[in-house]
């Protein structure tokens, strides 16, 4: 009469280890290579780099491989992966408006400086289920690049990174925005070091570094439920978009050994957000301006990023009602492995403590068994 | 240094004249050619734990915030201890990981696999040899003593949740001494109940001064953490918070002077394995007959038992254990 | 402090706001507004300062904006004045009270204060029982023993003509008048020696308003507190208070014995206040 024998554990486990492989790879199909996820599942790649905190298209892709698609999972991967990696360095802010643009539209003007970009996207193309994809030929990849090639070419479909004003800072310098950082308690300002919410414990209420931090690395179901709350009205942030830029920014780190240089190290994507919304004044004399919101992320995510920015305004209010508003609800409910983590926890042995409130129970019944 | 042997040169010395079980070059697992930290965690992490453990022990029951990377192992399945674990174990440390009492329990054998292939240490299955004892919901039956660390896996690490859902009250709460509204939702569970109706997890005093939950544990294990000789740290991964209780400190349930707290009533009841009659007991619904029994929770101590009645070699001394 | 004193009350503040040099001379009574022209701050109180002796009753008359509101959550600890300092006889060791630490401040106030507020929700938790509201008190003040807080808890709803049945009920399903017989008990849980009561008749029908009244005066005269007593209304005072002040835009404009106030008022603004009661 074993209950759970010593040994039971180990060996489910093991067959439960070896269940997964062959899930993963049953089928007549040959096993996925890494290089093709990451080609071809790029948003999906994208989304795991941002969830999972960590920039590196091979190692998310290798991590949906492992996870089967599953895209909390991967990024979950991602993360624990980043906590064994020694940390050499920090980088200088990255410069977005030297982006090299893929995308930049903006909803607050017709047209622009610089102009505006379509870039790649599927805003405008009906969701028509295409099933002539079943049976993609391997031709076809050439096929899209001759098609892609009368049209200008890919060079033609990115811009090179003019140093054309971001929208904001046009509004900015009409005064209809306050000025960037003005305090020099802000961080971010001059000589205050940004929160990093990696390296040290960050206590609530965070600063907006801190903020932005926690939703960059959020999970996009997560934030996109909570900014949709707050754009239909609990709470209400009527955005306009006053720029979206997907593309290229150089990651540069203060060089090794020639002090006052810099030098690049790479290049990552990413997809950034400003948003307009509401008209406040910041002292009571003063002249009204709009208010501002910010979103960036890892990657090419357009409504995380929309969605970061939108509730980066909502936390900025004084007086939090609506749960977008509310710094803790968002902050403390967003991340995707803490979620999942503690969603699935509750799968786990929990018979002492249910032992615990049967007993109670019992006694509150007039001591049954 | 690579990081292995900065792991080794940051664990703690080994005692004079002991030799190593095996190097750990060899317990490190090679995957695709990248070889994992001594314990997983990245020496700047764990100093960092540590270093907020200090902090907690310093402070009995305060909640102390920790970054808490994340582990191979997911959120809210027991991250939180796990770091104080890595941040701590070392190449001599003999290791006892159990879940709901249980060392071969899954989670507690997935745990103790990735603490054994990180760190190559000892495991043992017998809490009187552990030097570190990390459990989910259960302190062991046989006392700890002076020089063993328990390390307690908690999910929610705020007792004033029950009254409060935010976390920046709360802690003004804790800072005032606020603490009314709790003893209120007591004082109203007995008005309905005739007694506090919490079960598990029950919120005590540390120190005579702040309220902290002692992690879902049953309210069998409380009087083990008061004075005891062993240091209790009690680790919340998600929520990022770690506390401690030190050796020799009183940790009192809340209750009402004319309405004490009472533990668990297995009165009548025994192990069927063992037959102890003085142990937090399993309810257990037998697979093929559907007849229900009772058996220890705490495995280990089951075996131990079973052992000294069988006459074998371990020898049983719960009175030298500071009973 | 003197004998028979309990609080002594120097130089009370409070502003909302950056504040500036100019803010005390271009606010107060004589400039008819709380609010400094040169740095839009609000001047809610100002160099407030007053005594009250033991077991007495002192009224303080108003009407919106005088701070006679603030003043009382100065008292109590819910807001943080700007400046001043608080004494209370045979409490903190002589010590300013405002200077404590928060948590010897509760600690303080649950022991030795109780407080009414005009708006039962802010002194009143609705989600628990009537019962629980006022044993929270008692928890607050470090009794925890069940039977004794329970029994404790009837004593005091008897003593403040409330229904037996309803020490189970949560106040938000009881009447204004009632909801404010709860804060009165709650406020006398710990037998302090002084009470705050805010307005503690606004609002409720007039009839209930002279019950209530009626049962203030009793409880005071029974149990000897010493109390402060806010009221826009001078037929309050007149009914409860030995002495008075008359508060203007954050200051004393006039003090004294109620009776004296109300034959001869000497401020412009007290003699308004008299003429205007029904």
């Amino acid at each position: 009469m074993g209950y759970v024998s010593v040994q039971g554990g180990a060996t489910a486990i093991e067959n439960s280890r070896r269940l997964n492989r062959w899930q993963r790879l049953r089928g007549p199909s040959m096993p996925l290579s890494v290089q093709q996820i990451q080609d071809q599942l790029g948003p999906l790649v994208d989304r795991v780099m941002s969830e999972g905190a960590l920039y590196s298209p091979f190692h998310a892709a290798l991590a949906l491989k492992q996870a089967s698609g599953d895209p909390i999972e991967a990024s979950f991967l991602l993360r624990a992966y980043r906590s064994t990696l020694h940390r050499m360095t920090d980088s200088l802010p990255i410069r977005t408006d030297r982006m090299r643009i893929l995308r930049r539209i903006s909803s607050a003007f017709k047209t622009i400086p610089g102009g505006q970009v379509l870039g790649s996207t599927s805003d405008y193309e009906q969701r028509i289920l295409d099933f002539s994809l079943a049976e993609e030929p391997e031709a076809a990849r050439e096929e899209a690049a001759r098609d892609l090639a009368s049209a200008g070419g890919e060079a033609a479909a990115t811009m090179r990174p003019e140093r054309f004003r971001k929208v904001v800072d046009l509004l900015r310098e009409q005064g209809l925005v306050a000025p960037a950082s003005a305090a020099p308690s802000a961080p971010g300002a001059a000589g205050r070091e940004p929160t990093d919410i990696t390296q040290h414990s960050a206590e609530l209420p965070l600063d907006r570094s801190g903020r932005l931090q926690m939703l960059a690395r959020a999970e996009t179901g997560g934030v996109l439920a909570l900014a949709y709350s707050s754009m239909r009205g609990y709470g209400s942030v009527h955005p306009t978009i006053a720029e979206l830029r997907v593309g290229y920014v150089q990651v540069r780190i203060p060089h090794p050994f020639r002090p006052g240089q810099s030098v690049c190290v790479g290049a990552l994507k990413v997809t950034e957000v400003e948003i307009v919304a509401s008209v406040q004044r910041s002292e009571p004399e003063g002249k009204p301006t709009f208010t501002l919101g910010y979103g960036a992320c890892f990657g090419h995510n357009e409504v995380k990023a929309i969605s970061m920015a939108v509730l980066d305004r909502a936390m900025k209010s004084t007086t939090p009602g609506a749960p977008a508003e509310d710094q803790e609800f968002v902050l403390l409910h967003t991340d995707g492995i803490e979620s999942s983590g503690f969603c699935s926890h509750f799968k786990l042995p929990h018979y002492v403590t249910f032992q615990a409130d049967l007993d109670r129970l019992r006694e509150m019944r007039g001591g049954e068994e | 240094m690579t990081p292995v042997e900065a792991g080794i040169a940051a664990g703690p010395a080994a005692p004079a004249g002991t030799e190593r079980r095996m190097t750990l070059a060899d317990a490190l697992p090679k995957r695709g050619g990248f070889q994992y930290n001594f314990a997983f965690l990245a020496e700047g992490a764990k100093r960092e734990v540590r270093r907020t453990l200090l902090k907690a022990v310093a402070i009995p029951g305060h909640q102390v915030p920790f970054a808490s990377p994340e582990l191979p192992i997911a959120r809210g399945w027991g991250t939180g201890g796990l770091q104080v674990t890595m941040s701590l174990i070392g190449p001599h440390d003999v290791l006892k990981i159990i879940d709901q009492g249980c060392d071969g329990s899954v989670n507690a054998v997935n745990l103790r696999k990735l603490l054994v292939a990180t760190t190559g240490v000892r495991t043992t299955f017998d809490s009187r040899e552990a030097t570190l004892l990390q459990s989910r919901h259960r302190l062991p039956e046989i006392p700890m003593s002076t020089g063993q660390i328990a390390v307690l896996q908690v999910p929610l690490p705020e007792p004033l949740r029950l009254v409060e859902p935010s976390e920046v009250e709360t802690r003004r709460m804790h800072a005032e001494g606020d603490y009314a509204r709790m003893w209120v939702s007591l004082y109203e569970d007995v008005v309905q109940n005739g007694s506090v109706s919490l079960s598990w997890g029950y919120p005590c005093r540390v120190n005579e001064h702040y309220i902290m939950s002692p992690s879902p544990i049953p309210r069998w294990d409380l009087p083990r953490l008061h004075m005891a000789r062993h240091l209790t740290l009690l680790g919340a991964g998600r929520e990022k918070r770690v506390y401690a209780v030190p050796p020799f400190t009183s940790v009192k349930p809340l209750e009402f002077d004319d309405v004490p707290f009472t533990v668990e009533n297995f009165a009548g009841m025994a192990c069927v394995r063992c037959g102890s009659t003085d142990t937090f007991l399993d309810e257990i619904y037998d697979e093929n007959t559907g007849r229900s029994f009772r058996a220890c929770s705490d495995t280990g101590y089951c075996d131990l038992v079973k052992a000294a009645q069988a006459g074998a070699a371990a020898v049983m001394d719960r009175e030298a254990a500071g009973e | 402090m003197n004998d028979g004193m309990l609080l002594d009350v120097s130089g009370l503040g409070k502003r909302y706001g950056a504040g500036c040099p100019d803010c005390a001379s271009t606010t107060g009574p004589d400039f008819s507004t709380n609010v400094c022209p040169k740095c839009g701050t609000v001047v809610a109180l100002d160099a407030l300062s007053f005594d009250l002796k033991q077991g007495e009753i002192l009224g303080v008359v108003g009407e919106s904006g005088s701070g006679k509101s603030t003043l009382i959550q100065c008292l109590y600890f819910d807001v943080a004045p700007s400046s001043g300092s608080v004494f209370m006889a045979g409490e903190a060791e002589g010590k300013d009270l405002l200077a404590l630490p928060r948590a010897h401040q509760r600690r303080l106030r649950a022991r030795r204060m109780g407080m009414v507020y005009q708006n039962p929700l802010r002194g009143l938790r609705m989600d628990i029982t009537s019962g629980a509201n006022v044993a929270e008190k008692l928890l607050e003040a470090g009794t925890f023993h069940f039977r004794r807080i329970r029994d404790r808890t009837a004593e005091l709803l008897d003593g403040t003509e409330i229904p037996a049945r309803y020490i189970d009920v949560p106040p938000r399903s009881l009447s204004g008048g009632m909801q404010q017989r709860i804060q009165i008990a709650k406020a006398l849980a710990n037998n302090p020696p002084l009470v705050l009561l805010d307005e503690v008749t606004s609002g409720l029908d007039v009839s209930v308003q002279a019950r209530v009244l009626d049962l203030i005066r009793e409880l005071q005269r029974d149990l000897g507190i010493s109390m402060i007593v806010v009221s826009h209304d001078m037929g309050v005072i007149r009914l409860l208070a030995d002495r008075t002040v008359v508060l203007k835009n954050g200051r004393v404009v006039e003090r004294g014995l109620t009776d004296q106030i109300l034959e001869d008022p000497r401020h412009p603004y007290s003699q308004l206040l008299v003429h205007s009661t029904l």
